[in-house]
């Protein structure tokens, strides 16, 4: 098991924003949140960092309890997020960006890491001396990927990544999230809007209601189920198509 | 004529200090938004620590002037970073995550302690040196005036040009500099990336202390007294100095310090001395109610 939360309440304030959540993350695999805005998604994202802290219940990754350790060290262990709204820095270039994001790789690697990363994307190769602010929404989605990718994380947390993306980024993201985990054997943890495409790349997924997880099964099941059709899917469709 | 030129050397050297203590003020406001009101005293301390390993040192018989000069501003850019590091652990990091206002209120109190601190320990009158660096080079005599570049000055300007030479290439070309910057954009995004915030705020404060304090031992040679009251005049100017020039911006900071210290100087000798520093004062007044972003404060203008 690569990530186990059991039981993990938070508080925003005075907002009770998860009620006992468990979820579990197994090495290799890609799982996926689906739900309605509010749910509590983005804050279960955040709370595996510590931001908000959970309030109760446990957070262990690799068999360590990392409930109650600052963020850089959770970081430190091995977990990468790219953040709702990307959240790079906007004022830096993009090299910069990658280099933030390699600040606790080896020296050595940073290169090859950067290599890599231009193949994969290589408008930033093209935009590297570029104030990261003045990218498009879908090349600051791409940095914010490379970003945490820079770090070589075992588990990729990603957080809405098609979020407000034209339809060839969107496409381009479910391509990379799917190339990363077929390829390269990342685990990655998929917090979607989109979920018509987030089901059919993930191995399993949760459904999250009201800051609880209210149904779970693989990818297909989840599809299939004529709840989730309801609730998610065709929104989900609109959405895109629009 | 010889008037308005000495006065250009005499501000360029004051603007210098204020330019190096405004970078303390900007980069802490840039990293956690507070104003630190303690920074002047930190100055101020720091000035103590160069009177007192001046005096130690013509005691043993030190007398060459650059091995003197080195070893205060050693012994005073360690001590005072310490102070700096300090302050932010015990007045300032308890208080993260609370209302604006309670670090302000907290940083007030730590700039009153210091005074008194060193008011108590080292006296409330005037504490001279021994002359470190005297003489300097007439320019040109006008009319019976001679304007006259002290070797102080030229000291002054010279290490100041240097530091914020280095100071440049540190925050924009190291890893720590990256760091600091992504800290004033994004702490929580920072620390996501497996950066220690904290240590970058401690080490923040610290490297602003570090100049405070040069320009600390500067203004004991180029004055050669001291008092402890120094620190908050000489902050509130580095202060009006910072957001002059844009509070957050390093450059800004460099150019608001050597404005107001032109101003300064210009007003003395043309205005009125006593009164010179209701100019600064006006300024600050003027700059918050008609530019409160002053010269170089960068408009927001990004893509979301």
């Amino acid at each position: 098991m690569m990530l186990q939360l059991s039981g993990v309440h938070a508080h925003y304030g005075h907002i009770h924003a998860l009620h006992g959540v468990d979820i579990e993350v197994q090495v290799g695999e890609v799982v996926t949140l689906i739900g309605a805005n509010g749910a509590g998604k983005s804050t279960l994202m955040m709370t595996i960092f510590g931001q908000p802290r959970a309030s109760g219940g446990r957070i262990v990754f690799n068999g360590e309890d990392i409930t109650r350790l600052p963020t850089h060290e959770i970081a430190r262990r091995g977990i990468a997020l790219v953040p709702e709204g990307r959240r790079i820095f906007s004022r830096m270039t993009v090299m910069e960006n990658l280099q933030m994001g390699a600040v606790l790789g080896e020296e050595m690697n940073f290169e090859v890491d950067l290599k890599r990363m231009y193949l994969l994307f290589p408008i930033l190769e093209e935009r590297c001396q570029q104030r990261a602010g003045t990218l498009s929404g879908g090349e600051q989605q791409m940095l914010a990927i490379a970003r945490a990718l820079m770090s070589r994380p075992q588990l990729l947390l990603l957080d809405e990544p098609s979020l407000g993306l034209a339809p060839l980024y969107i496409k381009k993201i479910f391509q990379i999230v799917r190339e990363l985990n077929r390829e390269h054997g990342m685990t990655i943890l998929l917090v979607e809007q989109n979920a018509h495409h987030a089901l059919r790349v993930a191995h399993r997924g949760y459904v999250m209601q009201h800051g609880q997880i209210i149904l779970a099964g693989s990818g297909r099941e989840l599809l299939a189920n004529p709840e989730v059709h309801a609730a998610y899917l065709e929104g989900g469709h609109a959405a895109t198509a629009a | 004529m010889a008037l308005a030129l000495q006065q250009l050397i005499n501000g360029l050297t004051l603007g210098a200090v204020y330019g190096l203590i405004a970078i303390g003020y900007t980069m802490v406001y840039g990293i956690i938004g507070m104003i630190n009101f303690a920074h002047g005293d930190i100055y101020m301390v720091s000035a103590f620590i160069a009177v007192t390993v001046f005096t130690m040192l013509a005691g043993f018989g030190i007398s060459s002037v650059p091995l003197s000069l080195l070893l205060v501003l050693l012994v005073a850019v360690l001590f005072t970073s310490v102070y700096g590091w300090t302050v932010e652990r015990i007045a300032y990091r308890p208080l993260r995550g609370s209302t604006r206002l309670a670090p302000l209120i907290s940083a007030i109190g730590m700039s009153i302690f210091l005074q008194n601190m060193v008011q108590l320990t080292q006296g409330a009158r005037v504490k001279p040196i021994p002359p470190v660096l005297v003489g300097g080079i007439d320019l040109l005599t006008i009319d019976g005036f001679t304007v006259r570049l002290a070797y102080s000055q030229i000291l002054i300007v010279f290490v100041t040009i240097a530091l914020m030479a280095g100071f440049t290439w540190l925050i924009t070309k190291t890893s720590f500099g990256r760091q600091q910057r992504s800290c004033e954009q994004d702490r929580t995004m920072t620390a996501l990336l497996g950066i220690n915030v904290d240590r970058t705020i401690s080490l923040t404060f610290m490297l602003g202390a570090a100049l405070a304090a040069v320009a600390g031992v500067m203004v004991t040679v180029y004055y050669g007294v001291v008092d402890f009251f120094i620190g908050f005049v000489a902050g509130i100017k580095a202060f009006t100095a910072a957001v002059l020039g844009g509070i957050g911006s390093l450059p800004g900071a460099m150019l608001g310090g050597l404005l107001i210290g032109l101003i300064e100087a210009f007003w003395a000798a043309y205005l009125s001395a006593e009164y010179k520093d209701v100019a600064t004062f006006s300024i600050l007044i003027l700059v918050l109610m008609f530019r409160p972003s002053g010269l170089l404060g960068r408009p927001e203008v990004e893509k979301v």
